[in-house]
């Protein structure tokens, strides 16, 4: 099975976000940058499912040079090739990004395309299913489960409140959610392992952003909290405050 | 400009999400239609009459009885064409999510996803999103000829504004599909998913152990509310990972988030700050939490807890 894992590079979960001075971009210079959480997902099934089928496991990411420690994080999970699509930077709009992919993705002969469900900067959440119809192939999104019998693929995704068990046939799409296995770690043979795999450099021709980036902001101050009491004697108070001055009770 | 206001249902009962966006698209002052697709929806033109739309077309077809994302794609980007819309308004829910983004591919139409605000200046549409779980917002343009954006529920509440809706009835195209939905499995029943409630309650870590959460989930349904869980919560395997509010979870607007035990990381409070009201429940009065929460009970959830499930049965007279 050749299986082609696209991934991005993020600031970590815990990293504070702080602006440029212009309030057009975030300012990098105090960010851990990480493999996308949702992405580390996709990795390992595509892992699990070379370990069963044989076969490549591709990492494709699109950025700049620093985007390679995230490529090689997931190479040292066990991946053993990686195509970078190099880029001075992030495209703002997923559209660019999924039209540069697509035109990368052409070129292997993919039997599954995985991905995190998004990406956790931007939150767009677009590419997977924009891919789908660039490339005119099935997708599945919000994967918590997935088999794969011949070339036939159940896949149970995650909806508001419910799950739904969708089917169809490879080659497919499939974008990871959280649930659909444990990520394994990188072992010590496996980074070094990384370090001797040789990328392969692509130049894309990006096509121009249609989502402009007006401005940055930090998101509205909220008033300073207040606490009512310091034991279970407020909770009276509390009722009283959440129907007569917020009135949301 | 014209919109076209995707109004999305459920099993054929039209979402709270389509109400919300029809009143946005009212409050934008421009023309705007409905479309909705499926096989069977129940009360269109007296439950979209009700928020003041005056044309819908219903693309129904019996082969639309289950969602397919393909298929419902090709069906939305005619729509588009057909009702000559330059603006697709849609729900950030999970079908919107994974709908439009393929009519943006088919319509080559640039998108913005799960957006807080929508206002129109210079003729175009002012966009805001939240980037980053909520750590950064976005003010954001799209240049494309037609444009297509997805509105968190609950940020816009729906406006009752009377008209008479005609309901143009079309049998659409539908060639095979590529995917198809075969079962959908419902949650516990009654379960009501935090994207969507008006009000979470959420635990955390303070929980000490998924045996603590009947309390948590007594409490919720006194609230009428979703229940929330913190990553460390999910991450101890005390709760489900569809709960997790948060960066690597969901990001939620209610009208108010009540955080029982959780200490408020900086991927927990991205997650859920945009909540107009927010009471937090913890022991430690130096946790974080507190500078976010509107009001704050500094003592032992398990004294605060039940005593507020007492207070609340008493004011129901349970």
């Amino acid at each position: 099975m050749n299986i082609a894992v696209c991934v991005k590079q993020v600031p970590d979960t815990e990293a504070r976000i702080k602006l440029s001075d212009d309030k057009k971009n975030v300012n990098e210079d105090e960010i851990k940058f990480i493999l996308n959480p949702y992405d580390e997902f996709a990795v390992e099934e595509a892992l699990t499912l070379q370990e069963k089928h044989g076969g490549d496991v591709t990492i494709i990411s699109l950025g700049s040079e620093r985007t390679t420690s995230a490529m090689r994080s997931a190479l040292a999970m066990g991946a053993n090739k990686a195509i970078h699509i190099k880029a001075e930077k992030n495209p703002a709009d997923p559209l660019v990004v999924a039209e540069a992919l697509t035109q990368v993705l052409k070129q292997g002969n993919y039997d599954l395309i995985l991905m995190g469900k998004q990406a956790i900067d931007d939150d767009h959440t677009q590419v997977p299913s924009i891919l789908a119809e660039k490339l005119d192939m099935p997708a599945v999104t919000v994967v918590i489960k997935l088999d794969i019998n011949g070339d036939q693929i159940v896949a149970e995704r995650e909806v508001d409140g419910a799950h739904e068990i969708v089917e169809c046939k490879m080659p497919t799409i499939i974008s990871a959610q959280r649930g659909l296995n444990e990520p394994r770690y990188a072992s010590l043979k496996g980074i070094m392992k990384a370090k001797k795999v040789q990328m392969e450099e692509i130049d894309v021709q990006l096509n121009q952003d249609r989502l402009e980036i007006i401005g940055l902001n930090y998101p509205p101050e909220k008033s300073p909290g207040k606490i009512i009491g310091e034991s279970a004697d407020a909770v009276p108070e509390l009722l009283k405050l959440l129907h007569e001055e917020a009135k949301v009770i | 400009m014209k919109i076209l206001v995707f109004a999305e249902h459920r099993e054929g009962q039209l979402r709270k999400i389509a109400f919300e966006n029809i009143t946005l698209a009212k409050k934008l002052g421009q023309p705007f239609e409905v479309a909705v697709i499926g096989a069977e929806v129940q009360e269109i033109a007296e439950q979209l009459g009700k928020y003041g739309v005056e044309k819908v077309v219903f693309y129904k077809s019996g082969k639309l009885d289950k969602y397919s994302a393909d298929g419902y794609a090709k069906i939305l980007a005619d729509a588009v064409q057909k009702q000559g819309a330059d603006v697709l308004l849609m729900g950030a829910t999970s079908t919107g999510k994974d709908l439009a983004p393929r009519v943006s591919a088919i319509l080559n139409a640039a998108m913005a996803t799960d957006c807080t605000q929508v206002d129109i200046e210079d003729d175009n549409l002012k966009i805001i999103r939240p980037m980053y779980a909520g750590k950064v917002h976005a003010t954001i343009r799209l240049t494309s000829p037609i444009k297509i954006v997805t509105v968190r529920p609950n940020v816009y509440s729906a406006a009752e504004a009377p008209a008479t809706a005609a309901v143009d009835t079309v049998e659409p195209q539908v060639t095979d599909f590529k995917t198809v939905v075969k079962e959908i499995i419902s949650g516990a029943k009654g379960k009501l998913d935090v994207t969507e409630a008006d009000i979470i309650v959420s635990g955390g870590r303070g929980m000490k152990g998924p045996e603590n959460w009947p309390m948590i989930e007594e409490l919720a349904s006194l609230f009428g509310a979703a229940n929330g869980a913190s990553r460390a919560a999910v991450d101890a395997g005390w709760r489900p990972h569809d709960e997790q509010v948060g960066q690597t979870g969901k990001t939620v607007s209610p009208t108010l988030y009540i955080a029982i035990g959780i200490s408020g990381a900086i991927q927990h409070l991205a997650g859920m700050s945009s909540s107009k009201y927010i009471v937090a429940i913890n022991k430690d009065a130096d946790a974080p939490i507190f500078k976010f929460a509107d009001y704050g009970i500094a003592a032992d959830l398990f004294e605060v807890v039940p005593r507020m499930i007492e207070e609340l049965k008493a004011e129901k007279g349970m």
